[in-house]
């Protein structure tokens, strides 16, 4: 494989990997904070419970999402140097302000969070724990406008001398609506990924009749942020893919595989392309809605992949300017099909939680909900990231040329391997510890370690502290 | 302000968050490093931990923001060091990696050997960046090679020169003893006693390696030349600082040993910087390619941004990063209740 593929590759994999952990950290810091605000107010035990075991979850996440998000910080030096030497002038800004609002404030507080119980003053604490919640938020807002620029460069100009884009309006840069949009759709995805793992983990232990004190109302609390979340993410989508209509056209084309321009025109909800993919053999269509979704209204317009290419090639000259439209186009299903399935459920367990539901039959089924927002979070980001293709920089810069020059096949062969074995072996842990908590209960989450023996409830062996020596 | 000034002034910005990363990352990757040989038991092992546990994070965000000041001030440096140094890079970031999961999960379970396991991957997480940038620095002060276009084009066994072995091993043995100072100040009983015999060990090997690098740097950099033959007063200063340790670590001053180590590293440092500047790497095919703060930089109007931004925000974190290690201040023991985990 040749070092474009491989570094696209390892950065593909990297950054979903890093964004399997993120979303749940940007939504579940909000509901921790929530809860031990509600136990301080009231000092009811089961808030504290509840605190102290989604915070374990939160914690053990959390982790990983660290460690990972340092390997996407090298990463646009080490694999994209071109891209880095063309953009740096802007790009770099974001990033450089993200660490130095957003990490600084998340780490030490964090380390204030975990080790400040007892120690510290306890509004100190609990302030801790919100201003963690806020700063990961921040951080998501900061990158998502850096990687909006690169999805819609505005706000630079282009060197005449140098050749690189430079920056002339930082207001620009920030208020860009593309960053704010990503950033309006991850924060409410966040939100529906943690209330739909803890839907999905509160309804294991209701079904075995434990710690309802805990498991009720977290289940409650997470059916109504979950709806709300699931709407705001969908009003979101449905903005972002308007706004995309404007400035992606060729992206927007290619998630809905719509070939020839049309006027109005139809949506598809099941395409089959032939086998090079970039053409139609057999689809089932609903009129007039993709017109809808691109501008609000029944007739306008859609452009089509064919008129798009056309037209780039005279603007950018000759080249295939068409993404990989099987992977766009069947991400972008599953996305939205996921994100009305989302939506009902969340309003069915709501509708549930005004009876007593914990008995309900279906409830033993309810823990595979955590998956949805999972698999609707990385294909929402290969969507976006593919169908940007071939552009690194939307119209400005092609992935090819935006590569380390230097980099051999070997390089990349050894790192890409390297990663992962390494990812594979930390998510293999994480997965591990995290099933381990969630099952546990509160009980055990309320111990700082499992070395202490909960009073219910066993977490695997215990050995006495000490016995290896 | 002028773009002259302003380059100049993210050089020095960009010095400081390196600085301040190796000052306070330096005793926790020694602390790391020592891990598995000083904690004979569990709860040693965790009182150490401890030590560094509500910092470590707050630490190696200095790294980061180092990285992103170098991307958004001088893309050019950013690109041309973190490309050439692809898989020295790759290593250190496996190493922070392994160093990072451990920290927080090594408790999470009871079972010897998963926290042996991860215990060791923290000493081994520890001592890889420790080494790498050691020798990442030492290279560029000595020069690597870079071609008209900014490209580096040598390959990882470039790196691993003489000089470069030397800055690795100074680098790693310097924080060691940074780290066990540390330790003796912030443990407390049989602990702390044992880390201070440690520490008097290990200065022996740093202070070794440090005269050793001081030395070498006449025969593998442009020192000499550039600066002459008396080097000013931060390099002889730093070596002295060293050698005084241990004079506190004997008298059991371990509050002023733990600053000297620390006023080594940041004068060592410093040292280093004031060789470079106005360069940011050093071309060792031919002069002419040096990157500079000149060449390497962003434009006046991001600069400008960038330095508002940065003289409002670095402030702010200097003082709740301050007041952590205040709040943190209390000796640790290796006593089961009072350990938190
Ligand atoms: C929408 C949100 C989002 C997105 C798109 C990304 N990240 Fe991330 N990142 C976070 C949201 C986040 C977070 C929620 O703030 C994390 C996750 C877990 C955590 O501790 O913070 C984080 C952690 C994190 C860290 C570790 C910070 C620390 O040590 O505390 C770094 C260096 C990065 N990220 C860098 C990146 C880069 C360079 C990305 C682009 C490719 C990226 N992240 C994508
Ligand atoms: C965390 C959420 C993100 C995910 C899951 C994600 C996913 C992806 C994927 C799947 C690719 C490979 C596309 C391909 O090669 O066809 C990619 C490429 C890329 N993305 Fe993202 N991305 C994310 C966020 C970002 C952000 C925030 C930035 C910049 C700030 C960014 C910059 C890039 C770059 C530079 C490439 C490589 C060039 C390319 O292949 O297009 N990504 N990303
Ligand atoms: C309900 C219908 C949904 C619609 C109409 C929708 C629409 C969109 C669109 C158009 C994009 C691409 C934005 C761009 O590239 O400019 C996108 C991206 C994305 N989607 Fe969705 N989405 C929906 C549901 C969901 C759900 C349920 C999740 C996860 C819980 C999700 C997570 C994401 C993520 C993480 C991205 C990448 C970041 C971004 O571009 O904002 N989406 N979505």
């Amino acid at each position: 494989m040749d070092p474009v593929t491989l570094s696209r590759l390892q950065f593909g994999l990297t950054t979903v990997y890093h964004f399997l952990f993120v979303p749940l950290t940007l939504g579940l810091g909000w509901f921790v904070a929530y809860m031990q605000t509600r136990y301080y107010q009231t000092r009811d035990e089961s808030w504290r419970k509840m605190a102290k075991f989604w915070g374990k979850l939160f914690l053990i996440n959390f982790a990983i999402g660290v460690v990972t998000g340092i390997v996407q910080e090298f990463q646009f030096g080490m694999n994209w140097s071109e891209y880095s030497r063309y953009v740096g002038d802007i790009f770099g800004a974001p990033l450089a302000i993200e660490a130095l609002m957003a990490f600084f404030l998340e780490s030490t507080f964090l380390g204030i969070w975990i080790f400040g119980e007892g120690r510290v003053p306890e509004k100190v604490h609990l302030a801790s724990i919100w201003v963690v919640a806020i700063a990961s938020n921040f951080s998501a807002l900061w990158i998502l406008l850096a990687n909006g620029w690169m999805q819609h460069p505005v706000g630079y100009v282009i060197n005449e001398v140098t050749g690189r884009a430079e920056l002339v309006d930082f207001f620009a840069l920030i208020t860009n609506p593309k960053g704010w949009l990503f950033f309006w759709h991850t924060i409410a995805a966040g939100l529906a990924t943690a209330s739909f793992l803890i839907l999905g983990v509160s309804a294991y232990h209701l079904v075995r009749k434990q710690y309802l004190e805990v498991f009720k109302p977290s289940f409650q609390m997470a059916a109504l942020v979950g709806l709300i979340a699931s709407v705001l993410v969908f009003l979101g989508g449905h903005t972002n893919g308007q706004y995309m209509y404007e400035t992606q056209p060729m992206k927007f084309a290619a998630i809905e595989a719509h070939w020839e321009t049309s006027e109005p025109a139809s949506f598809s909800i099941l395409t089959i392309g032939d086998l090079t993919g970039k053409r139609e053999i057999w689809s089932i269509r609903v009129p007039r809605v993709l017109s809808l979704l691109a501008c609000n209204n029944f007739d306008c317009e859609v452009r089509g992949v064919n008129d798009i290419q056309e037209e780039y090639e005279a603007r950018y000259g000759p080249r295939d300017y068409i993404p990989l439209i099987v992977v766009t186009y069947w991400a972008f299903r599953m996305m939205m099909t996921l994100g009305f399935l989302m939506m009902a459920l969340s309003f069915f367990f709501l509708l549930a939680t005004r009876k007593s539901f914990e008995n309900a039959k279906w409830m033993k089924w309810v823990p595979w909900v955590i998956a949805l927002p999972y698999i609707a979070n990385s294909s929402g980001w290969i969507l976006t990231e593919m169908g940007r293709q071939p552009w690194i920089v939307q119209g400005l810069l092609t992935v090819e040329a935006g590569i380390s020059p230097n980099l051999t096949t070997l390089d990349l062969l050894i790192s890409l391997i390297g990663y992962t074995v390494v990812y594979g072996s930390l998510g293999v842990a994480m997965a591990y510890l995290m099933k381990k908590y969630a099952i546990a209960g509160p009980d055990a989450a309320l111990h700082e370690s499992v070395d202490e023996e909960p009073e219910s409830g066993g977490v695997g062996e215990l050995l006495p502290i000490g016995a290896q020596d | 302000m002028s773009y002259e000034f302003l380059q100049i002034l993210w050089f020095i910005l960009i010095a400081v968050l390196w600085i301040g990363f190796f000052f306070l990352e330096g005793f926790d990757f020694g602390v790391g490093m020592l891990l598995p040989f000083l904690g004979k038991k569990d709860t040693e092992r965790r009182a150490i931990i401890n030590t560094i546990g509500s910092v470590w994070d707050g630490n190696e965000v200095w790294l980061l923001t180092a990285g992103g000041a170098m991307f958004a001030a001088f893309p050019h440096w950013y690109a041309t060091m973190f490309s050439g140094f692809y898989l020295a890079l790759f290593l250190l970031v496996i190493g922070l990696i392994l160093r990072g999961i451990s920290f927080e999960y090594r408790s999470k379970d009871s079972n010897p050997a998963w926290r042996r396991r991860f215990d060791r991957m923290i000493a081994i997480g520890s001592f890889l960046p420790s080494f790498l940038l050691g020798t990442a620095f030492a290279n560029l002060a000595q020069g690597v090679p870079i071609d008209e276009n900014m490209i580096y084009t040598g390959n990882l066994f470039t790196l691993l020169n003489p000089f470069g072995l030397i800055g690795g091993v100074t680098m790693v043995s310097v924080f060691l003893l940074h780290g066990a100072n540390f330790l003796t100040l912030k443990l407390d009983g049989e602990l702390r006693d044992r880390a201070r015999e440690v520490s008097k060990k290990l200065y022996i090997v740093a202070a070794i390696a440090v005269v050793l690098l001081a030395v070498t740097t006449y025969i593998y950099t442009d020192i000499s030349t550039k600066i002459g033959i008396n080097p000013g007063i931060m390099p002889i200063a730093s070596v002295a600082v060293l050698l005084v340790t241990i004079l506190f670590i004997n008298r059991k001053m371990e509050g002023w040993a733990f600053i000297s180590t620390g006023i080594h590293i940041i004068l060592t440092q410093i040292a280093f910087f004031t060789l470079m500047f106005p360069r940011v790497m050093i071309s060792s095919t031919n002069p002419a390619y040096n990157l500079t703060i000149y060449n390497a930089s962003s434009s006046q109007y991001t600069l400008t941004v960038m330095s508002i931004i940065a003289l409002i925000f670095v402030p702010i974190v200097l003082i709740y990063q301050g007041w952590t290690y205040y709040m943190f201040r209390k000796r640790i023991t290796a006593e089961k209740q009072s350990l938190v985990y």
